[in-house]
């Protein structure tokens, strides 16, 4: 049987037709389920084996980025939610998705994994990553090059042979953290998943445009602990096809991820 | 009411240097640093008090973001309009400017704050947004007030306060249903005018005459309803009054002596469509009859295409003009029952560097309108999750006082799948948005001319969007007709429900309650109510047993909708307010009681400077050598490299873009046109173009020229990347000066009739188009301009062709014959001169570019690009640039001969021309298809990182890609 994987879409999210297209091509069976009717329960986060939060501007962000979709997964659907993470399903958040999954405080997640679910609903007050305005303080649209981190708790991710490319289509994607423990935190956690590199695959070390918004460490992308929850800014959905490659060269196809997540719960 | 305030500031130190660098170039440069910190006010009954640990999770939750920000709430903040309380002394230069939106302006933000408390079970308050900047320097107030004024508040939809500002909610006046007796009896012509200028009606003398006499057979007084209904059905911007009217048409010659005398019965009927019919194209579905024109894509999809101009509103207030720009014509999509799927934008601005004391008082500088514009098409394109993937931005004095903004979008739609006929019986529902005091006179105030009054006066029809309703909106409507949910649905565009109303209920009457009318806040007219132009709302005719069905839908989408009546059947107009008639009209009189008008137009030939180009150049200090312009024409704002606007919209999303605005190895080269490929039609490889053409330049010296060379510069464009010439449709926006001057309205003949011609000669349709009269500042006419945009098949979505070249070795080939046709062109621009013959239409222009195609269609070109501003010398720079190869090659080579000196081919702008990249090894095949258009090898694409120019064999200049790319690239940054 086919993965069933529910595409979450929220009052503007816009990004969710492809999200889904990239799921059925990766060999799953994608629902676009709206979050009233979750809410009403004619639809469960249990029914289905993945998440995906795609890309948009959930509530126009008029808040922040993703600060409101956050607010109605911790008020709505918490427990069913943690329920669905410690299961080890995979969650991915694509850019809207992963903003929303941090301001939520469930990426990366409680730092104490035995405190998870005692924790949770102070995580998001107490979180110490953000996404916020690009350096440039203007959105921004352009291909980047992201390299797989080696050694990521996703294990997932090792599958992904060459760098992803991919769109970025966003204003507040600029990965920061509050302090330097904190990112020495996510470092030696594995908790880093992508990172903005050039086409040769070197580190950008912050330089525009490879590392396109200023993010800390060319962060483009993080995991959860257990690794089953992966948010990223750039599009990997809008890559599924060669002939969506603006260079042409076949490489680096964004449904490598789609598949790795995807095959991962299969196999679970 | 109690109130709090919340303050939430970054903690970085960086401030906003953007706004610095903006205070400098006005002039004030001893502003240091500008800091902005958001601002909330919360009110609330004090019985509902929100307890401290509430405010704080509403803080922490929705707020705050604790990484980047803190936040310092205030409670019940001393209200401080002055600079006394929080104002620090002059002499610690901090100066403190908040800036709120003016009561009724759409805020989001405060709303989804609303909600969002809700949810957290703070329920019942208020909520109001602010900005705080708070300025270092050593600033007078006269200093402060302009910032304020010129820099940081709108004044259109905003207010500001030295020092903290006093925060406004909603509106607590209570309803009125007033509803005044306006007697025109007895008024004589210039009363009934003074009549129509007071009210803001736009009627001339004419229609006001024609009401007073319907009044009077009727024996009553008009309502104000009734009068406001009538002003915007007959106003230009709805029933294109222009267009239609019978115009005596006289051509002078330069010296004055008449060439042709002649009646023309309608501009629209004559020009525009009368080549639509001649043409007949049998994939053509819908041409100007519904909001959007619509040609057949596939076996199961239509594609429909809409340009539309949001001129006035974007002059006024350039965010939210642009914003809801977008929103009004990604609706006409909807209303043709098709999904959004793409956008595009055309702007015309005044110079980004003009000193700001040199600008016509009332008018907002070029580079804020510049940046607002931009920044409302991309909050609104991107929100929405449409790619905003052709446009072009064109730079010229004559758009100071009047910037122009095209905004386009393309829908899909299953094949039959929209109905247009409303039936007796159906319910009227409205579903979106809120009505509220925003737009009010929309229609009437953009058949009028900007003065420098405007700005104060017309305050209430300019609004901000809200995008994500809109959205809501297009889900909804995807499934409500998937369901076959609706048999007639429109927009609530220009003149809001009247108009919608009005014309849907043309046939069959309607009896409207407005009272059912769902408001953001009470305290609204009857007319007010039927008249907004409140964003983001359509209106449906609904058979009443699939009501529930579509209430169902809209509380999924949470969309909000209402039931206002029904399609009567009588062919009466009657508006209620509580069951009273506010307005009875027969629909008859409505619609067709609008005279015909008469106008007189003249069009006088130009004769061009006398001075040759030899004259012009050899008095050029200093002397102007060919690379020297090449260079200055690479560093034209209209021709350099737009990247910094661009890559503000999302040209990805839905994933279907095949061809980008930027291509090459780099991502940085120019894009002739883009192709995209719709989801949800993978299963083939047939894909879309979409194109633009526009030379205000051209239409300066002759308007004629002026739009044949737009209907080919769109149609080659749409060629290169790969259109079949045989499926390319076309698109006409006009925007020019008030036609009541004859000299005006005989340029926009002329232009009309180069449309003609030129469609004809291509055997392509217009199946939409859209006119933006009255563009005048104090006076001053733009320039007239014409948009022309191509929508066509792509065959072979793995057929496209790019603009850069792709390998060293591969020859190049220059498609059509060079002509002496500077006129108009960039060359002359630069060097002051307006001289030369403007370009013509080739005689069998279609044939060459089939012929390209069918080359296409074999594989065998490997690059496409288009000659336009700066001809051949700048098209093979770009071709350079995006590849990061050189070229060699010889001018010689190239069809033409007989130039007056030898720059001309380099810059003339002749129709009809492209340039191909071939492989060596295709060289034969491809001269075998273009054996019977004129084409010749004029180079090669080299390694060398040089463009190296030549004429007979010899060397003439030779330029770097270095400079190419810094010139083309870099002048941005100036």
């Amino acid at each position: 049987m086919k993965l069933p994987v529910l595409i979450l879409h929220a009052a503007g999210t816009n990004r969710d037709a492809e999200a889904a297209r990239a799921c059925e091509l990766a060999g799953a069976s994608p629902h676009i389920v709206h979050i009233n009717q979750l809410r009403e329960g004619t639809s469960r986060f249990s029914d289905f084996g993945m998440l995906v939060l795609p890309g948009g501007f959930s509530y126009g962000d008029a808040l922040g980025a993703g600060v409101r979709q956050a607010l109605d997964l911790h008020v709505y659907f918490h427990e069913e939610l943690t329920e669905f993470i410690e299961t080890g399903k995979p969650v991915l958040g694509i850019c809207n998705g992963f903003q929303t999954l941090v301001k939520a405080g469930l990426l990366p997640g409680a730092a104490d994994e035995c405190g998870r679910r005692s924790e949770g609903r102070q995580a998001v007050a107490r979180r110490d990553v953000t996404l916020t305005h690009n350096a440039h303080d203007r959105f921004e649209c352009r291909w980047v090059h992201l390299a797989v981190e080696n050694g990521a708790r996703a294990g997932c991710l090792a599958q992904i042979r060459e760098p992803v490319f991919c769109p970025i289509a966003h204003g507040e994607g600029n990965f920061q953290v509050s302090d330097d423990e904190a990112l020495e935190r996510l470092e030696e956690d594995g908790l880093v998943a992508f990172r903005y590199v050039d086409t040769d695959g070197t580190r950008a070390n912050g330089r525009y445009p490879i590392n396109p918004n200023g993010s800390v460490a060319d962060i483009a992308g993080i995991c959860n602990r257990a690794g089953n929850v992966i948010g990223l800014m750039p599009h990997p959905e809008d890559h599924v096809d060669p002939i969506q490659n603006p260079l042409g060269d076949g490489k680096g196809l964004g449904l490598s991820l789609f598949r790795a997540m995807i095959e991962s719960a299969a196999r679970r | 009411m109690n109130k709090i305030r919340i303050e939430v500031t970054k903690h970085s130190e960086e401030g906003e240097p953007r706004i610095a660098a903006a205070a400098h170039r006005i002039g004030i440069s001893s502003l240091r640093s500008c800091n902005r910190t958001q601002i909330y006010f919360i009110a609330y009954h004090a019985a509902r008090a929100p307890s401290s640990d509430q405010i704080k999770r509403l803080c922490d939750l929705l707020l705050v973001d604790p990484v980047t920000e803190s936040a310092r709430v205030i409670s019940q903040p001393r209200p401080c309009p002055d600079d006394s309380q929080t104002q620090p002394s002059n002499a610690s230069d901090e100066h403190v400017i908040e800036v709120a939106l003016r009561p009724g302006v759409t805020d989001v933000a405060a709303r989804v704050l609303e909600r969002g408390a809700a949810e957290l079970g703070i329920h019942d308050l208020e909520a109001a947004t602010a900005a705080q900047f708070r300025l270092k320097g050593d600033l007078s107030r006269t200093d402060l007030h302009r910032l304020a004024r010129d820099l940081l508040c709108n004044d259109t939809i905003e207010r500001y306060s030295l020092g903290a500002i006093e925060p406004l909610f909603g509106h607590s006046s209570d309803s009125r249903d007033h509803v005044e007796q306006v007697s025109l009896t007895g008024l004589n012509e210039e009363e009934l005018l003074a009549c129509s200028r007071e009210r803001l009606l736009s009627l001339d003398a004419e229609e006001m005459k024609e009401i007073q006499s319907f009044y009077d057979e009727i024996g009553r007084a008009p309502t104000d309803v009734e009068l406001e209904t009538l002003a915007q059905t007959w106003s230009e911007h709805c029933v294109h009054k222009t267009f239609k009217s019978n115009i005596a048409f006289t051509l002078r010659s330069d010296g004055g002596q008449a060439l042709s005398v002649e009646e023309i019965q309608g501009l629209l009927r004559t020009c525009i469509q009368a080549a639509t019919e001649r043409v007949n194209r049998p994939w053509v579905r819908s041409a100007f009859v519904d909001d959007a024109g619509i040609i057949e894509f596939d076996d199961q999809f239509d594609l429909a295409f809409k340009v539309e101009t949001h001129n006035h509103p974007s002059a006024l207030e350039p965010f939210g003009g642009a914003n809801t720009g977008i929103g009004g014509v990604v609706r006409d999509i909807i209303a043709v029952s098709a999904r959004p799927i793409a956008c595009t934008d055309v702007l015309c601005f005044g110079p980004q560097n003009v000193p700001p004391e040199e600008l016509p008082a009332g008018t907002l500088h070029p580079a804020r309108v510049e940046e607002g514009v931009v920044t409302g098409i991309g909050d609104y394109g991107n929100k929405l999750g449409l790619p905003t993937v052709n446009g072009a931005v064109i730079y010229d004095e004559g758009y100071l006082g009047n910037p122009l903004v095209f905004c386009g979008a393309v829908g899909l739609l299953p094949k039959g799948s929209h109905p247009t006929e409303p039936r007796q019986g159906d319910r009227i529902v409205v579903l979106g948005g809120r009505t509220g005091r925003d737009g009010i006179h929309g229609a009437t105030f953009s058949s009028a001319e900007l003065t420098q009054d405007t700005h104060s006066e017309s305050g209430s029809a300019v609004q901000i969007g809200d995008p994500i309703t809109e959205k809501g909106l297009i889900e909804l409507v995807e499934a409500a007709r998937d369901q076959r949910l609706y048999n007639a649905i429109t927009d609530c565009g220009a003149g809001g429900l009247s108009s919608a109303v009005g014309e849907m209920g043309e046939k069959l009457g309607a009896d409207v309650e407005l009272q059912d009318v769902p408001l953001k806040y009470p305290g609204l007219t009857p007319w007010e109510i039927w008249l907004s132009e409140a964003q983001e709302r359509m209106v449906l005719a609904v058979r009443p047993c699939n009501l529930s069905r579509l209430r169902e839908l809209s509380d999924l989408w949470d969309v909000e909708m209402r039931d206002l009546g029904h399609f009567s059947g009588d062919g009466w107009l009657r508006v209620r307010y509580g069951g009273r008639a506010v307005a009875e009209l027969p629909m008859s009189f409505l619609h067709d009681g609008l005279p015909i008008p008469s106008r007189t137009a003249l069009y006088r030939e130009r004769t061009p400077d006398q001075s040759s180009l030899q004259t012009v150049l050899a008095r050029a200090r200093p002397v102007l050598k060919e690379k020297e312009l090449l260079v200055r024409m690479l560093r034209h704002p209209t021709v350099a490299s737009k990247e910094r606007i661009v890559r503000t919209y999302d040209h990805e999303v839905r994933g279907g873009t095949l061809v980008r605005p930027f291509v090459g190895p780099h991502m940085d080269g120019p894009a002739d046109a883009a192709v995209l490929k719709p989801l949800g039609t993978w299963g083939h490889g047939r894909a879309f173009a979409l194109s633009a053409g526009i030379n205000p330049l051209l239409g300066k010296r002759d308007c004629y020229a002026m739009a044949v060379s737009a209907v080919d510069e769109a149609f080659r464009n749409a060629v290169s990347v790969g259109a079949d010439p045989d499926r390319i449709a076309l698109l006409d926006n006009f925007c020019w000066g008030n036609p009541t001057f004859p000299d005006r309205l005989g340029a926009l003949v002329r232009a009309c009739q180069g449309c003609y011609d030129a469609a004809v000669k291509f055997n392509a349709p217009f199946i939409s188009g859209k006119d933006s009269l009255y563009n005048e500042f104090e006076g001053r006419p733009i320039p007239g301009t014409l948009l022309i945009s191509a929508i066509g098949i792509v065959p072979d979505m793995r057929r496209t062709c790019t603009s850069h070249f792709k390998q060293p070795g591969n020859c190049i080939f220059m498609l059509g014959e060079t002509r002496e046709e500077l006129g108009g062109s960039l060359l002359g621009q630069l060097l002051a001169w307006n001289g030369g013959d403007p370009p013509s239409l080739p005689e069998e222009p279609l044939q060459r570019y089939r012929a390209v195609h069918t080359a296409m269609q074999a594989g065998l070109v490997q690059s496409c690009h288009d000659l336009s501003e700066g001809g051949l010398a700048v098209a093979l720079a770009e071709m350079c640039l995006g590849g990061r190869l050189g070229a060699s090659v010889d001018i010689s080579a190239a069809i033409g001969c007989g130039f007056s000196h030898p720059y001309v081919p380099l810059f003339s702008e002749t129709n009809g021309r492209l340039l191909l990249e071939v492989a060596p090894t295709d060289r034969a095949a491809l001269e075998e298809i273009l054996s019977d258009v004129p084409v010749a090898l004029i180079g090669e694409v080299t390694e060398a990182n040089r463009l190296a120019w030549a004429r007979n064999g010899e060397p003439v200049f030779n330029i770097s890609i270095e400079e190419i790319l810094s010139a083309w690239k870099e002048a941005e940054a100036d």
